[in-house]
């Protein structure tokens, strides 16, 4: 073989086997590390899968944020303000963003019981941003405060 | 009315922007000399007109004048002064114009620095930088105007800039990170006034190198220190997200350090040549598309400025007008270039082409990661997804663990061929050494190997030790003079070697606990002892915190770490303030989460092997980068370009 072609065999076997195998790499690890989200109503309404690593979010319900007397659980309930709730536990440390009335996402997996049952939880990240996944829930007060942002 | 100044500042660039636009391309076009002459003038006109704009907010931001939406927004009277300067790109519409103005400040740059290239040249590279300047102005004109006024609601005080940016990260983080971005658009002019020319020999691949490896150390920084800033400030440790604004900035890096290696190619043996020029137009592309996920809010992320579709828009249609327009002259012109350079297998060649495969690879995944969740909602119309971060290292790791393996032996290689034997021979040593050291050192060092870090740690020896050895052999040879360009070079990779042990050490070895402390509490993590002295209520310029203490006892070592929560006055907001013990060998990392009552706080205490080093590796890359363009070589290569025109001028 010429040398010129020979390069480009070298390049085409190349450029297969690195396709091939990240292909293979991606395909396989991105359908397993997708998390679908979910509206408070699927969640309630049974349109969520249980037991399968998922994305959920809503408001935080005021008054629901409930920790128990030693350790970190606690325990809380994301609404939609439409009827729509659920309770989340979680263990561990809340975001700084987290409050009462806010937007929140919450990760993990959703137990046949209808608990959500929390492994990460996720808050806005200032007053202003609100999660694209929650844009569609109607706005609450506060949300609309913010809006205005100088009323303070 | 000063503020008017500054809006009436950015439309008379914009102005500016139009006739640089078109006198650079027809004066390169046509030739005629005295088209071509009017460009510099215009180059300058510009830059003085955004800078003045610039100077303009300010000044509006330093003497509080909230009748200015944007400064009312991201300002406070009582914010300390020098926040005050960096807080004009806090947010959207600043941190835009700093981005316009570091674009017309590189095109400054290149005017005068490029004054050597032959006439046409430089005028169509000035002229393709005047249409991105441009596309920036109008932007910023149309959809994100920072002067706009709040009149006359004029709120009597500012909301405050977001407490995450109020600190030293924020005040160096996003110039830098724009500098590498727009410096960018250098190598892509210089690829499209290239293609434009139809000289698509390696003359605009010298030509454009430094520019791309300065460009790349300035986005290697910025991405370094934007890490380090996430790491200490956002308050609970993590140095790197997936993030898809962090991934909007990681691409282009990607793709340019792809680019910085084939430039090489391109301009030493004349190889690669279209292959180039499509990663010239690549790596600038990826840094619009940054800027598109960044603005536009399409995304999930934590960074998401601004929520406003028009904004998106209107970059969404700038990119596709860039990306296919340079796209089509690529495949309209590209197609005549022929090169007929042969090389084998084990030649430096091949090596920098796995290289490039490798890097691009990385960048296609990182990009697929971060688009699939906009493409799935787009495909089942509405359903909304997130990709998480075990996708992102499930490629990416083995991706870079065969990238380090390579990269030990490209020193024992020549351009065109080496023999197997010859290359054994001198590398079967550092090979042996390498093995030996990343399984002894972790035994040594803890008593136990686990298999993730002997083989980070080999792959760190063997990179470290083929460059050593190679820097030996060429000063046993009797080489007085070592070119910065190859002390550069072997600085970078260091660097790699370094930001990869960081990144493996820290992610294997680190310790973390989440727990509920009260006073007196005690707690052994590893070799330490923490114990909680309780909080207690501390005040500062605009902001009240609780601080924390916690003696710390590792051995003989005894310290205290005071970790903070504060609130902020003016926007009501809460923030984890950590304290970190830093150190080569390992950070302590406290922060204290909420108050639990009765004097209980949730804590989160974690210890980092190594996480310097991955910041100590970007900035060894940064500064290899850098020294490569100071090389001897580009003086002599200017002196003969001028050299070579006064003969044709003659």
């Amino acid at each position: 073989m010429r040398p010129k072609r020979r390069n480009r065999l070298i390049i085409i076997v190349f450029l297969f086997a690195g396709a091939g195998i990240s292909v293979a790499l991606v395909l396989v690890a991105l359908n397993e590390n997708l998390n679908v989200f979910y509206p408070p109503d699927q969640v309630v309404g049974g349109g969520a899968p249980v037991d399968t690593q998922i994305r959920a979010g809503g408001m935080v319900l005021d008054g629901s944020v409930a920790r128990r007397a030693d350790g970190l659980d606690v325990a809380f309930v994301l609404t939609d303000y439409q009827g729509a709730e659920f309770t989340v536990y979680y263990r561990g440390i809340l975001p700084d963003l987290f409050r009462e009335g806010q937007g929140i996402l919450v990760q993990g997996q959703l137990g046949s019981d209808g608990v959500f049952q929390a492994s990460q939880v996720l808050a806005k990240h200032d007053e202003n941003y609100m999660p694209p996944e929650l844009a569609g829930m109607s706005p609450d007060k506060r949300t609309a405060r913010n809006l205005l942002n100088y009323d303070r | 009315m000063i503020v008017e100044l500054g809006h009436l500042a950015l439309v008379i660039a914009l102005g500016f922007s139009v006739l640089l636009t078109l006198f650079g391309l027809a004066g390169g076009a046509s030739g005629h000399q005295r088209v071509m002459a009017a460009t510099p003038s215009f180059v300058a006109a510009q830059f003085v007109f955004v800078a003045l704009a610039y100077a303009t907010l300010t000044y509006a931001f330093v003497n509080d004048d909230f009748s200015v939406a944007y400064v009312a927004a991201n300002s406070n009277s009582l914010l300390p002064w020098y926040y005050k300067f960096s807080a004009v790109w806090g947010a959207h519409e600043g941190s835009f114009l700093l981005w316009t103005l570091i674009m017309s400040g590189w095109t400054l740059a290149v005017a005068v620095k490029g004054r050597d290239l032959p006439d046409t040249f430089l005028a169509r590279v000035l002229g393709v930088m005047g249409l991105l300047s441009f596309g920036f102005l109008s932007f910023m004109l149309w959809t994100s105007n920072p002067f706009d006024r709040l009149v006359p609601m004029t709120p009597a005080e500012g909301s405050d800039l977001n407490p995450l940016l109020q600190d030293f990260g924020l005040v160096v983080h996003p110039p830098m990170l724009y500098t590498g971005y727009v410096g960018f658009s250098v190598a892509f002019s210089f690829a499209i006034a290239a293609l434009l020319s139809g000289r698509l020999d390696t003359a605009w691949a010298r030509w454009s190198r430094p520019w791309t490896n300065i460009a790349w150390a300035f986005l290697t920084l910025g991405i370094t220190l934007g890490s380090w800033w996430a790491y200490y400030e956002l308050g609970w440790g993590g140095w790197w997200f997936w993030d898809p604004v962090e991934n909007a900035s990681f691409m282009p890096w990607l793709a340019g350090t792809a680019l910085v290696h084939c430039l090489a190619v391109t301009e030493k043996r004349g190889a690669f040549k279209s292959w180039t020029l499509l990663l010239a137009i690549t790596t600038f592309s990826l840094s619009l598309l940054g800027a598109f996920i960044v603005r536009s809010g399409v995304l999930t992320s934590v960074h998401a400025f601004a929520v406003d579709p028009t904004r998106g828009i209107f970059i969404l249609v700038f990119l596709f007008v860039v990306v296919g327009g340079s796209l089509l002259l690529y495949a309209a012109r590209a197609s005549v270039i022929r090169s007929s350079i042969s090389y084998q297998f084990l030649s430096r060649e091949a090596f920098l082409l796995l290289n490039n495969i490798l890097l691009i690879i990385a960048m296609a995944l990182v990009l697929l990661g971060t688009l699939y969740p906009l493409a799935y909602e787009a495909v089942t119309g509405g359903d909304k997804i997130s990709v998480g971060v075990p996708y992102f290292n499930a490629g990416f790791v083995p991706l870079m663990l065969v990238l380090a393996a390579a990269l030990g032996i490209a020193p024992a290689l020549n351009w065109k061929r080496t023999s197997a034997v010859q290359a054994y021979r001198q590398l079967r040593w550092v090979l042996a050494a390498s093995v030996v050291l990343g399984i002894a050192v972790p035994l040594l060092a803890t008593g136990a190997v686990r298999w993730e870090i002997a083989l980070t740690l080999v792959l760190a020896f063997w990179i470290v030790g083929s460059h050593l050895l190679d820097l030996g052999g060429r000063l046993r040879k009797g080489v007085t003079r070592i070119p910065l360009a190859y002390v550069g070079m072997s600085l970078a990779h260091f660097g790699f070697a370094a930001a990869l042990l960081g990144v493996a050490l820290t992610s294997q070895l680190s310790i973390e606990k989440d727990l509920r402390m009260g006073p007196g509490d005690t707690v052994v993590l590893g070799t330490m002892e923490f114990e909680f002295n309780g909080a207690a209520e501390v005040s500062g310029p605009n902001y009240v915190a609780q601080r924390g203490t916690f003696s710390v006892r590792d051995g003989t070592n005894r310290f205290a770490l005071q970790p903070e929560k504060r609130s902020y006055f003016a926007s009501s907001s809460v923030m984890t303030e950590a304290a970190i013990d830093a150190g080569l060998l390992r950070d302590v990392y406290i922060s204290l989460g909420e108050s639990l009552g009765d004097g209980d706080w949730a804590v989160r205490i974690q210890i980092k092997p190594f996480v310097r080093w991955i910041w100590l590796g970007g900035l060894l890359m940064a500064l290899g980068g850098s020294l490569a363009i100071a090389d001897a070589r580009y003086r002599r290569l200017r002196k003969r370009m001028i050299a070579q025109n006064l003969i044709a001028a003659g």
